[in-house]
């Protein structure tokens, strides 16, 4: 397989996951999307590391892997309290900041 | 061959199951597909000769996420409705216009990008494993002991919000002193709620 296919791949995952981001509003679906798209940008640079040669892209991989898992853990750590707090996971009623 | 088949496989399984994620309104539905989008995505990896990074997809993405995402639904009543109205389509075309502009450029990009020359070569002879071993503990130390700290942070960061009012365990408690303990927070949170 070519670059391009992979990189067309990775354009349409994240596609995927930007679309879920501006269009849902439910806040737990809209962690799933985060993971959607950073899941396409791994694809993108693991296949530019092998076409080019070079394991810098893998590298940059890893460190995005560990972002993702520790933006899970904080984001669902509010997301709870707000939960507890309120009783809504709708994106709007967050959007309004009222405490 | 092997490579262009898996490839085309692997793709529309991909494509299809975060497409569900996506779409579906059902939470539940929502964290199994995405799960399984993680482990197809794997195979582009291994593909790739990216052993080690499939490796690291399947345990990190499926095996500590999803976990994660499936203890922290259970805080939540995770099939009620949300209401998904969009109130503002104007914003909603101008970021559908950004999108496919980022689209265009990311299309040219292998166009513009094409006389670079390799920092950190590959070498056959050590293995996917040995060889990322090898960069990540010269090369990129010091972001790996960042990452580390992150993480810890995170971790703390995580049972600090969530583990809130948990001091109290149902589990020892008697049906009837769990009953007035929950009536007891109740009573507590309206007068809260009276004085605001």
């Amino acid at each position: 397989m070519t670059l391009n296919a992979y990189l067309i791949l990775s354009t349409l995952l994240f596609c995927i996951g930007l679309i879920g981001v501006l269009k849902r509003k439910n806040v737990l679906m809209l962690f799933f999307s985060t993971e959607i798209m950073l899941n396409a940008v791994n694809v993108g640079l693991a296949a530019i590391s092998k076409f080019h040669g070079d394991l810098s892209g893998q590298m940059f991989a890893f460190f995005i892997i560990a972002v993702a898992a520790s933006e899970v853990a904080i984001g669902l750590g509010l997301l709870i309290l707000w939960y507890k707090r309120t009783g809504s996971i709708n994106l709007d009623d967050i959007a309004r900041m009222k405490g | 061959m092997f490579e262009i088949v898996a490839f085309c496989l692997f793709s529309v399984l991909t494509i299809t199951m975060f497409s569900i994620t996506v779409l579906t309104n059902n939470a539940l539905y929502a964290l199994s597909s995405l799960a399984a989008g993680m482990i197809f995505i794997s195979a582009f990896f291994f593909l790739l000769n990216a052993d080690f990074l499939g490796a690291v997809q399947i345990v990190v993405y499926t095996g500590a996420i999803m976990a994660l995402y499936a203890f922290g639904m259970m805080f939540f009543d995770s099939l009620s409705e949300v209401k998904e109205k969009v109130k503002n389509p104007r914003l909603v075309f101008l970021l559908s216009g950004m999108v496919a502009l980022i689209v265009v450029v990311i299309f040219i990009s292998p166009i513009l990008g094409e006389n670079i020359s390799a920092n950190l070569p590959v070498n056959p002879s050590y293995g996917n494993t040995v060889d990322v071993g090898l960069v990540l503990f010269t090369k990129y130390l010091v972001p790996f002991e960042l990452a580390a700290i992150m993480l810890l942070v995170a971790m703390i960061g995580g049972i600090v919000l969530a583990g809130k009012k948990m001091e109290v365990s149902y589990s020892d408690m008697t049906e009837e002193e769990i009953d007035a303990h929950i009536q007891a927070e109740n009573e507590i949170e309206n007068a809260k709620k009276d004085v605001k």
